[in-house]
């Protein structure tokens, strides 16, 4: 294992050329482009033996993902932003023919007004997908994922596509200390992809085939029962991992300070460290608050979720994402998660860091005493303006 | 924890000197940690550019843009104005590119001079090497190792020896 300082970008690389994928085709876009950059320079210099395609299009880059997994190759792609959002045709081929691609996607604001700055709601636009989708805080957890999608992705009991969000500029290009384990440990950790899903001429098959009514609704059941099945495979995913390399992660969410929390602010990405540090500064001055961060909102954790907060007096969710007319989608989807489990507290959202906006310290601070003392129900923090 | 600001403009190398910086103190020692991130944008070659560095004993988790900082170091000092003392910690300093600015809380420093009898097209690494000096944060061996992992080789002795002529200088 090597300390190196890397970019949140550069660190979902290394681990990329650790995963091996035979074939690597990706379209540039800020803040995505590190990733494509590194991995083109990779296979140039020989330290990736990969098929590097350059392709005119999101469309088509993850259109070719999709032929080279139907191969049985080990594929990755990596976009942002409108470029997610140009790929979506082909987001439910990938998971409908069951084709687990790994794609990176460093989380940006969706225009307009046009803007380059990080938020999630690109990714969180299109939790319907069929895809998996995970969210690292910081660089270690982005390298470290990338090789844990393709484990999890490619499981037999999974076999469905992984998204990994990164927050764009905020973890993408922020360089940090990063352990890199070795090529040996990678492959220790990882097997190569071995699959039947596959174009075979030994075996021939069809593929990403049509189905009518009464059947195409049994597929649709079928995917939604391997993303249940990730569950487990996330817990067996992360075991192996702390085995090989001696890190642990905890699940498809992260808990912090809850055992005896009042108040929990839930959130994901990269702002949940600063959730901490602010719970830890309230907490010294009396008040008992903790965090929860999703790690995943696909298979989304409500189980867990609804063990974590059902002690708590209130919740609240903050979020970089808004559906427009109704409220933020990971609040939607924690209201329902408390709901199924019966569990009757007030709940806020709170919406920051659209089009980059930074959320300071005194913000999050802020939000918990919300939480504290009771507020509107769907807000955004900081803006004061007169929506007539 | 110790956070400093660097004000340049693009071409200029400011956020090479965070990179190198936060590298130089978190490849030190298992216990230091560090963050290092530019003011997120497109890049353009002469406009204004923002670095942020973060040096810890812990890991550094918030990601926020610094708004006190205990060192605010400018590259250029077109870009120099009273308001930046409001980004200081108490105690905090300016370190500035300059033959003649004078003021309180501002160190002035001739880097240009520096570099240009070194033929280095910028000042940042020269920069460093007064960082170094002043703050204590890293050694001008830690420095060293920063620019032996992250600069082409083509030009880490020059900056190399910018480090040191500018440490030696601060001093005098």
């Amino acid at each position: 294992m090597a300390k190196k300082f890397l970019s949140g970008d550069e660190a979902f690389a290394e681990g990329v050329r650790l995963a091996r994928p035979e074939v690597i085709s990706a379209y540039p876009i800020t803040p995505q482009t590190i990733v494509v950059e590194r991995l083109s320079e990779m296979v140039e210099n020989g330290s990736l033996r990969s098929e590097f395609i350059h392709v005119e299009s999101e469309h088509s880059a993850l259109s070719c993902a999709i032929g080279a997994s139907a191969v049985g190759a080990r594929a990755f792609t990596a976009t942002s932003s409108q470029g997610l959002l140009y790929m979506a045709e082909c987001l439910s081929y990938a998971s409908g023919g069951r084709f687990p691609i790994v794609m990176m996607n460093a989380n940006r604001s969706t225009a307009l007004p046009w803007n380059i700055y990080g938020d999630q709601r690109d990714s969180i636009s299109q939790l319907d997908c069929g895809w998996i989708q995970a969210y690292a805080e910081n660089a270690q957890e982005s390298l470290d994922l990338a090789l844990m999608s393709y484990y999890i992705a490619e499981h037999e009991a999974v076999s469905t596509p992984f998204m990994v969000n990164l927050d764009g500029f905020i973890l993408t290009h922020t360089y940090e200390t990063v352990d890199v384990p070795s090529q040996e440990q990678a492959d220790a950790y990882l097997p190569p992809y071995e699959t039947e899903n596959k174009l075979d001429l030994q075996h021939p098959r069809n593929l990403a085939f049509s189905a009518g009514p009464e059947h195409n609704y049994i597929f649709k059941y079928k995917a939604h029962a391997a993303m249940l099945r990730a569950k487990s495979v996330v817990a067996e995913a992360e075991q192996r991992f702390a085995k090989v390399f001696g890190r642990c992660y905890t699940g498809l969410l992260e808990s912090y300070r809850i055992e005896d929390a009042d108040y929990i602010l839930i959130t994901l990405g990269s702002i949940a460290g600063l959730c901490r540090e602010a719970a830890d500064s309230l907490r010294q001055k009396g008040h008992k608050v903790g965090v929860v961060r999703l790690r995943y909102l696909r298979p989304f954790p409500s189980e867990e979720l609804a063990e974590a907060v059902k002690q708590a007096r209130a919740v609240g969710v903050l979020e970089k994402d808004i559906s427009f007319g109704n409220e933020g989608t990971v609040f939607t989807n924690v209201n329902s998660a408390l709901l199924q489990a019966g569990i009757s507290i007030p709940s806020y959202n709170f919406i920051g860091g659209l089009g980059g906006r930074n959320i300071s310290r005194e913000d999050v601070t802020d939000i918990f005493e919300r939480i504290e003392s009771g507020t509107e129900r769907v807000q955004f923090i900081g803006v004061e303006v007169d929506d007539k | 924890m110790t956070e400093m600001i660097g004000l340049g403009r693009g071409g200029q190398g400011a956020f090479t000197a965070a990179k190198l910086l936060g590298a130089a103190y978190a490849l030190k020692d298992e216990n230091d940690y560090s963050l290092a991130f530019p003011s997120f944008g497109p890049e353009r070659r002469g406009a204004p550019v923002r670095a942020f560095t973060k040096l810890d004993t812990r890991p550094v988790l918030d990601r926020s843009e610094t708004s006190k900082a205990d060192y605010i170091i400018i590259l250029d000092e077109t870009l120099y104005s009273d308001q930046l003392h409001s980004l200081l910690k108490p105690g905090g300093k300016i370190l500035i590119n300059s033959k003649r600015k004078k003021g309180e809380n501002i160190l002035a420093f001739d880097g240009s001079f520096l570099s240009e009898a070194l033929h280095l097209p910028t000042v940042n690494t020269v920069m460093l090497g007064a960082v170094s000096s002043i703050s204590g944060v890293v050694t001008v061996n830690d420095l060293f190792q920063a620019i032996d992992t992250y600069m082409p080789p083509k030009i880490r002795e020059k900056n190399k020896q910018a480090v040191m002529d500018a440490a030696g200088e601060v001093f005098k």
